[in-house]
């Protein structure tokens, strides 16, 4: 995979980057009144600001994580899974936040390439790992990957609050290759619950993106890497 | 979550020397696997080990074979060992009762040594506020006049009905496993069907295990005939639930006759649960739709229900059944019953 470690001191420097003017929250604000162009942008947003964590204070831990492509060193609480850091420190908020204990999928991510529940694993226990978030998933110049456009093509959604976690979970559904039926795409992906009850766009977007999804995998981001 | 230390030790060694004996509260410090079990509990408050020494760093995650002999890592993960293609071919009941459990994020990570050790689904035992004799011994059981559909009806003692949770640990039961220890007194080896320990009087004590004993894996021979095994879970839905009712089943057959049966109950048992009686009675038989009843009806035998859960005796004893049944109709090479 592609976990390059960083060095610890090049690292912490980097906890005192300043963060980029703009963060996901701030662009949707934009983007309502930008008009429906901004929009384009917005699966193309590339964050790299690391965690304005000091990392001299007592119990933090030195941790390096790669997400989406990018090199975070931290220094973190142990107490912070993979979702706190996701989305309190790094404004990653496209992972969402469902029943915090494992049982929703909605916090869905890949670990060095396998789907994981991020609200159950420590960001700790990642250190010299890699996550791809559904922020990593499209290509910089706004294509979609293409387990995103089928869900988008067969309704894979109504709410959208799962939506990250399905996709994520999708793509490892057939990296593992666990969705060579209908029957088996629908018990391979029963860890991740739609109260919308989305489950037949689901199932027909995961048939539908199979065959692409297996030729380049996680993405066109990590493909070209 | 209340603070703790985090380590990642590089040896079996430092790891059972590093985590804390049981101090204030009765909380001692924990080993860290996948995590499923020990951070979900931390969430909720039910436990609060001052440290989790995680065992990423150990290895431990090999499953290797040598003749019939099996050993699996501890920290194989529940999805390699599923997945795992002469596990599925010899002993397809430990593949079945892997993959019918949790869901792929959760096996992703979740390990078997872990998995082995999940604590109980009990409601009173996670909610960190009932009386509860496992979480707060001698403070009461609320399962016993509440909500107890879930919970067991074997093993179960004035103090406690928590149910056992897992699948795996019943169908690596069938094939007198035994479990390998390290701990600060060094390393020993532990019959599996004497790791965990009924809660009789004493429900706060899950396994034989001392505090800083680390499982390093299981060993087991397996009968050429394993590959006729499976594994019967029913559920409230389909994927992605506990079992209310499982058996595992290996049947050792000449013709429709039954050489040699092993049975392991699940969901309704208060530890791994296997049916040596119903086991000795099948040997010999003719095994027909009545035979298989009348070993589901032994197997249950001794079962007490409460008032939500008594169904599960009867629904016990038929999938006890209904598993030797599909069991049986598997042909030699292992397939026929089980798959998706």
């Amino acid at each position: 995979m592609f976990s390059k470690r960083v060095s610890p001191s090049k690292g912490i420097d980097d906890t005192h980057a300043p963060k980029p003017g703009f963060s996901r929250r701030s662009l949707l604000a934009a983007s309502a009144s930008a008009g429906a162009s901004a929009l384009g942008s917005l699966g193309s947003a590339r964050m790299s600001f690391a965690a304005p964590v000091p990392a001299d204070q007592d119990g933090l831990v030195r941790t390096a994580i790669t997400i989406n492509g990018v090199e975070h060193a931290l220094a973190l609480d142990p107490r912070t899974t993979i979702l706190d850091l996701l989305r309190e420190t790094l404004d990653l908020t496209g992972t969402k936040v469902g029943c915090d204990h494992g049982q929703c999928g909605a916090c869905t991510v890949l670990l060095d390439g396998k789907r994981v529940n991020s609200c159950f694993v420590l960001a700790v226990a990642a250190d010299g790992k890699s996550i791809v978030t559904v922020e990593g998933l499209a290509h910089p110049d706004g294509e979609l990957h293409p387990m995103q456009a089928a869900f988008i093509e067969h309704d894979g959604l109504q709410c959208g609050y799962c939506t990250p976690g399905q996709i994520l979970s999708a793509i490892g559904c057939v990296i593992e290759g666990h969705a060579n039926s209908d029957a088996e795409i629908r018990e391979y992906m029963s860890g991740n619950l739609c109260r919308c009850g989305a489950y037949k766009g689901i199932v027909e977007a995961v048939r539908e993106a199979r065959d692409e999804t297996r030729e380049i995998g996680i993405g066109p981001r990590e493909a070209s890497k | 979550m209340k603070p703790f230390r985090y380590r990642a030790p590089l040896s079996i060694g430092d790891a059972v020397k590093t985590v804390e004996p049981i101090g204030e509260g009765g909380q001692g410090g924990a080993f860290l696997a996948g995590g499923t079990t020990i951070l979900d509990l931390m969430k909720l408050s039910v436990v609060s080990p001052p440290s989790l020494t995680d065992l990423q760093k150990l290895g431990l995650d090999e499953i290797r074979w040598n003749g019939d002999v099996v050993h699996l890592g501890a920290r194989v993960t529940m999805a390699q060992a599923a997945d795992h293609p002469m596990l599925k071919e010899r002993v397809p009941v430990l593949s079945e009762a892997l993959w019918k459990a949790a869901s792929p994020q959760l096996r992703n990570v979740a390990t078997l040594a872990g998995n082995v050790l999940q604590r109980t689904r009990c409601p009173y035992f996670r909610d960190n506020i009932s009386a509860c004799n496992k979480r707060n011994p001698g403070s009461g059981c609320s399962a016993m006049d509440g909500i107890n559909r879930l919970l067991a009806v074997l093993g179960t003692s004035d103090h406690c009905i928590a149910n056992y949770a897992g699948d795996f640990a019943n169908a690596l039961l069938l094939f007198d496993a035994e479990v390998e220890t390290e701990s600060r007194r060094g390393e020993r080896t532990i019959a599996f069907d004497r790791l965990h320990v009924r809660p009789d009087d004493r429900p706060e004590r899950e396994t034989v295990l001392a505090q800083d004993e680390l499982i390093t894996g299981f060993r087991f021979t397996l009968p050429q005939w394993a590959r006729r095994s499976h594994f019967v879970k029913v559920r409230d839905r389909e994927s992605y639930a506990f079992a209310l009712t499982s058996a595992a089943v290996a049947l050792d057959m000449d013709g429709e006759t039954v050489r040699e049966a092993r049975i392991g109950i699940g969901g309704a048992a208060t530890v791994p649960w296997r049916a040596k009686e119903a086991e000795g009675f099948l040997a010999g038989k003719h095994l027909t739709e009545s035979v298989a009843l009348e070993a589901g009806r032994m197997a249950f035998a001794g079962a007490t229900g409460f008032e939500h859960n008594a169904f599960k005796i009867p629904l016990g004893q038929r999938t006890v059944a209904r598993a030797l049944l599909e069991t049986a109709a598997m042909d030699s090479a292992g397939t026929g019953a089980g798959s998706n």
